[in-house]
């Protein structure tokens, strides 16, 4: 197999191990070092996808990241399948597949290819103006249409096997971008003794002396001075050199982040190594050497395989060692093409004109070009093409008129200037200038410690570009001295011309300015014929400069377009604002570790473990896993729930409540900060004694709930909902610090050093008693609603007697590391009375069956404690706490508010559904009344039927009332009762 | 990531260690209960949120754990200066205006 593209004196490859890669299946060689776009066009592949819109055939435009056309499926394995990867940065390996995309049945052969054929009704605007209407069919019918007809890549249907890493990195000076610029300022840093980093996108660092030639800095050859440099630097301990790394955006306060590619490059990488880091730098000054972009001239059938960016084929040929084609043509606004077609001539490849839309070409390249016989046209530019699938021939007339030849070609370079990458430093917010002689956005003003070197600076040549690297590098690494290198001669090309937009006076169709997008000049007119008057419309109405490259070749000539159809200069109708990421980073890189079991932390009971081996169902509840129910002999939910419920009121239930939030009040004035921060009276609790407390916000909602006890005049153990922990101590906290910053408490969290076990029912008390030291648990020693400090299983304890069952009840909080081994004694005892185990999903049957409500079930952040019917809670006599004027705004007194209520439905076998409405007339017609909705509803095996909460407006008014909840069954019928359904009296929590 | 300094610890600290807690120095009226309903509206609901300087609320909640104040620009997302909770706003010298 050999590659007829390949020119064997050409290029650095030299004698590089030969590469076996496919594309499209079929079997290809490269050399070790080509990128898959370099390896395709040494076998003289060009066509390499289909476009975005039209389906047109489409090759490789360019030698690098900027690439719109060339995006290819890299595939690895089942797992590894990348879409959308840029042939021209993709490193062949022993092995590489690569597919084509967007096409169907065949890359040569696309049935989509009609819609080139039909382009006259897909032009600007198409999709806004097209699918209008029905709107139903948007959904089912144009959506999915046109996401199968328009498309790239084909995403991976399996979950990413690769890992990902991440790191922070702190240093004096970040460059960006390892050219000639770049490596000038990483040396100069360096040399000062700072901590230097440098990153470079490519495989390996020189930027655009991999194309140059003739260049000399230092006395050696341009791309020899790169490495040279490169090797200084990689030697010294103050530089760390990242190739293959991305800076793609650029944040506040100099923190800048880059995405290195670690094994994309390797035929069989280490599954234990990661695919890719992400870096977040934090730089104290950045140094912006990230150069220029080609711009691919303007005209009719511009999309041609075949036809590419000057440097990009310079490339090909001086590094790769590859020519693009044997009889080339050019057709450029700029000196730098003419340099690309001496360099093909040089090595043997045809070619066949050189069209300059300028008038006043001259210089040595023009000289030399004349003196090989080369057919020069000056003031002429390109009307048309041919070739389906790869260029053939080229239409050229005078730019002023006149009769038109056709020349024969299979390829042609284009080049219409360099367009500066300004893109991180616009990211870094700074002011973007237009220097109009030149037609460029340049580097203004900062807004951060950065610099700009090079060809993004604007720099006109090689000399200018590594003066103004050295510079930057000098004064970044803090020299105050001037310049810390010096570099003894840099010699080599000066960048001049260039221009915007198209050169002939053409309509513009088939002159594509975006070629991902399919964005032609006609497109950009219409667009602003249509009235789109700002770059941003005219942006998003032909999507030119979406996608993923994000117009990196064509941003400048759609303004240009844009600003001549509307009469104004460029900087008037604006630039798009530049965004973050340059090019595009994997969701793998960001997210990092922080995925599957590391992406939450997962937060287990010290009870966890025996709950697991007792077969109990979990539920997550925040980062929680909770015991859900204890299934017994194959029991589903439903089953488990009702024994476990029974039982609970027969004999007794064991519950881990370790989750609960607990907070600590300690200090003199802990009681008076307790009045403050809820609604019920404080002062007056005596030590030993526990109350139901509710917290507010200022503006009288409901916050969070819990039982408190005093455990002496300066000590409260608050406990708070499981998910309301942090958010209650950092409430709690602001208003200590910031508003009652007088008052002496301290708030301590100890959600995680109790280990909490409720046990409820008739026989809590049997079954504890044998176990706990040095507390009288009789009825009146120890009431309903009392804590006592003393020991249980030889372990300290503080032991509420406190019922969120409506049993007689205890929880037992002893340290958490002792949880299980009082767990297990517990358990033990209650086997000795039929106690069982018990979930959360029984927890909110019994509580339920209580009226007892749920912070976030039964509350939605706008019910008050009168709404909730917790009235009695509130401190009469109190001259302030945290909600109490919010209470008194006019819309929580007024009446009418959805109050909480129990509902019974008519038929006791029906259970509704959580959050279904409620309305009082089931045959209005809809939209209907809604008097509010169902918070909780369960079968309750203890009342032999359903029960169920609600909110309703008026509610506690309309106690008896029926009213009905609409379901897509029919409206089920609903008694409004009062929200305690089991023991209204209370009497079983006091034994 | 914005990087904070927190006047308790001394020191600046990433953005992920800090949480916005609202509009600095709105005193909490002590007369609660007498407040009227448009004096409860001004000192509940209205803030100011400018375009430019803004002092605000910051928790160092994973560091210090202490509430202090900021003055930030919003336009360039950059912090004038960071004080402890009950100082007065700092004098500005212009900058960020």
């Amino acid at each position: 197999m050999t590659q007829p593209f390949r020119i064997a004196t050409a290029g650095r490859l030299g004698h590089a191990d030969p590469v076996r890669f496919s594309f499209d299946g079929r079997i290809l060689m490269g050399l070790s070092g080509d990128t898959l776009a370099s390896a395709l066009i040494a076998n003289g592949i060009h066509l390499v996808g289909r476009s975005f819109k039209y389906h047109r055939p489409r090759g490789i435009v360019s030698a690098g990241a900027e690439e719109p056309n060339a995006l290819v499926g890299i595939h690895r394995d089942a797992a590894r399948r990348t879409p959308n990867v840029r042939a021209t940065v993709q490193e062949v390996y022993e092995g590489l597949e690569a597919v084509s995309q967007n096409r169907w049945p065949s890359l040569a052969f696309d049935v989509g290819a009609l819609n080139d054929v039909a382009s006259p009704f897909f032009s600007a605007g198409f999709y806004y103006k097209t699918f209008m209407w029905p709107k139903a069919a948007w959904e089912r019918l144009y959506e999915p249409f046109i996401r199968r007809a328009a498309g790239l890549g084909v995403a991976p249907d399996r979950p990413d096997p690769d890992l990902y890493a991440n790191r922070f990195a702190h240093c004096d000076v970040l460059v960006i971008g390892g050219g000639a610029a770049g490596l000038a300022a990483a040396l100069a840093a360096a040399e000062t003794g700072a901590q230097v980093i440098l990153a470079d996108e490519q495989a390996q660092t020189g930027g655009a002396l991999r194309y140059e030639t003739g260049a000399v800095i230092d006395g050696q050859a341009g791309w020899d001075w790169a490495q040279t440099v490169t090797a200084d630097l990689a030697a010294r301990d103050n530089v760390r050199l990242l190739t293959r790394t991305t800076g793609f955006g650029y944040y506040a306060q100099n923190m800048v982040g880059l995405v290195e590619r670690l094994t994309d490059h390797l035929a069989a990488p280490d599954p234990a190594r990661p695919r890719e880091r992400l870096w977040q730098v934090r730089a104290k000054r950045a140094v912006l050497a990230t150069g220029a972009i080609e711009r691919h001239m303007v005209f009719p059938g511009n999309d041609r395989p075949g036809i590419m960016l000057a440097s990009a084929a310079r490339t090909y040929l001086n590094h790769f060692g590859v020519a693009v084609g044997r009889n080339i043509a050019v057709y450029a606004a700029d000196d730098g093409a003419w340099l690309a077609a001496l360099d093909l001539h040089r090595a043997g490849v045809g070619v066949a004109a050189i069209v300059d839309a300028r008038a006043d070409v001259a210089g040595p390249h023009v000289e030399e070009a004349k003196r090989l016989g080369v057919a020069c046209l000056p003031a002429h530019a390109v009307t048309g093409t041919t070739g389906r699938l790869r260029v053939s021939s080229i239409r050229v007339s005078p730019v002023a008129g006149g009769a038109a030849r056709d020349i024969a070609c299979d390829a042609l370079l284009t080049s219409a200037g360099w367009t500066p990458a300004v893109h991180l430093f616009s990211q870094s917010r700074g002011k973007l200038v237009f220097e109009a002689e030149t037609q460029r956005f340049l580097p203004g003003s900062n807004a951060q410690d950065v610099a700009c070197a090079g060809a993004c600076a604007g720099a006109s040549g090689l000399a200018e570009t590594v003066e103004q690297g050295l510079e930057a590098g000098a004064r970044a690494g803090g020299a105050t001295g001037g310049r810390t290198v010096a570099v003894r001669e840099a010699r080599g090309e000066s960048w001049t011309g260039g221009m915007l937009g198209p050169a002939d006076n053409g309509t513009g169709a088939k002159a594509f300015v975006d070629f991902q997008n399919d964005v032609t000049a006609k497109d950009i007119r219409q667009a602003v014929r249509e009235g789109m008057r700002s770059i941003e419309h005219v942006k998003r109405f032909t999507t030119t400069g979406m996608a993923t490259d994000q117009g990196k070749t064509s941003n400048m000539h759609g303004l240009a377009i844009a600003a001549a159809m509307l009469g104004k200069p460029i900087p008037e109708v604006g630039l798009t604002t530049f965004r973050a990421p340059y090019t595009p980073v994997t969701f793998g890189a960001l997210a990092g570790h922080s995925r599957g079991a590391l992406f939450e932390p997962v937060r287990r009971t010290p009870i966890h473990s025996w709950a697991e081996e007792n077969g109990a169902e979990f539920e997550d509840v925040g980062q929680w896993k909770r015991a859900w129910y204890f299934p017994r002999n194959g029991e589903e939910l439903h089953a488990a729930v009702a024994r476990e419920c029974r039982t609970v009121r027969a004999s007794a239930g064991i519950f881990d409540a370790s989750t609960l939030g607990k907070i600590e009040v300690v200090g003199p004035d802990a009681a008076r900060f307790m009045e403050l921060m809820y609604t019920n009276p404080w002062t007056k609790l005596g030590v030993g004694r526990c109350r139901y407390g509710v917290m507010l916000r200022e503006d009288g909602f409901i916050y969070d709930d819990g039982v408190v006890g005093r455990l002496a005049e300066d000590r409260f153990h608050v406990t708070t909902t499981t998910g309301g922990a942090p958010r209650v101590l950092n409430h709690m906290e602001d208003y200590l610090q910031t508003e009652f910053p007088d008052l002496r408490v301290f708030l301590t969290s100890t959600s995680e050093q109790w280990a909490v076990i409720a046990v409820q029912g008739p026989r809590s008390r049997d079954i504890i008693a044998p176990l706990v030291e040095r507390i009288d648990l009789s009825d009146e020693a120890m009431p309903h609603m009392s804590v006592r400090e003393g020991s249980i299983c030889g372990v300290p304890t503080r032991l509420f007697r406190m019922s969120f069952t409506g049993e007689r009840g205890f929880e037992i909080n002893v340290p958490a590391d002792f949880g299980r081994a009082v767990w297990e004694a517990v358990w033990a005892e209650g086997r000795k009375h039929d106690a069982c185990a018990y979930g959360t999903e029984a927890m909110h049957v019994l509580r339920a069956e209580k009226g007892f409500i749920i912070v976030g079930q039964e509350t939605d952040g706008t019910v008050t404690p009168h709404d909730a019917g917790l009235g009695w809670a509130i401190g009469r006599n109190k001259a302030d706490f945290v909600g109490m004027r919010g209470l008194r705004r006019a819309d929580l007194v007024a009446p009418g508010r959805k109050q909480l209520v129990g509902l019974k439905t008519k038929d006791p076998d029906v259970v509704l559904d959580e959050g279904a409405q409620i309305v009082a007339d089931p045959n209005q017609p809809v939209p209907m009344t809604m008097l509010g909705h169902v918070t909780s509803s369960y079968w309750s095996e203890n009342c032999g039927r359903s029960i169920a909460l609600a909110l309703v407006a008026g509610g506690h008014d309309r106690m008896g009332e029926t009213l009905h909840v609409p379901m897509p069954g029919g409206a089920i019928a609903v008694e409004v009762t009062s929200t305690v359904f089991f023991d209204e009296k209370g009497e079983r929590a006091n034994g | 990531m914005l990087l904070i300094h927190c006047p308790y610890c001394q020191e600046e600290r990433p953005e992920l260690e800090f949480r916005h807690a609202g509009e600095a120095h709105i005193a909490r009226p002590t007369d609660m209960a007498a407040l009227s309903d448009a004096d409860f509206e001004r000192f509940f609901f209205i803030r100011s949120n400018p375009k430019g300087i803004v002092f605000e609320r910051w928790r160092h909640i994973h560091g210090c754990a202490r509430f202090f104040n900021a003055a930030r620009d919003t336009v360039s997302d950059r912090f004038l200066a960071t004080y402890r909770a009950g100082d007065p706003k700092p004098a500005l010298d212009g900058e960020g205006a």
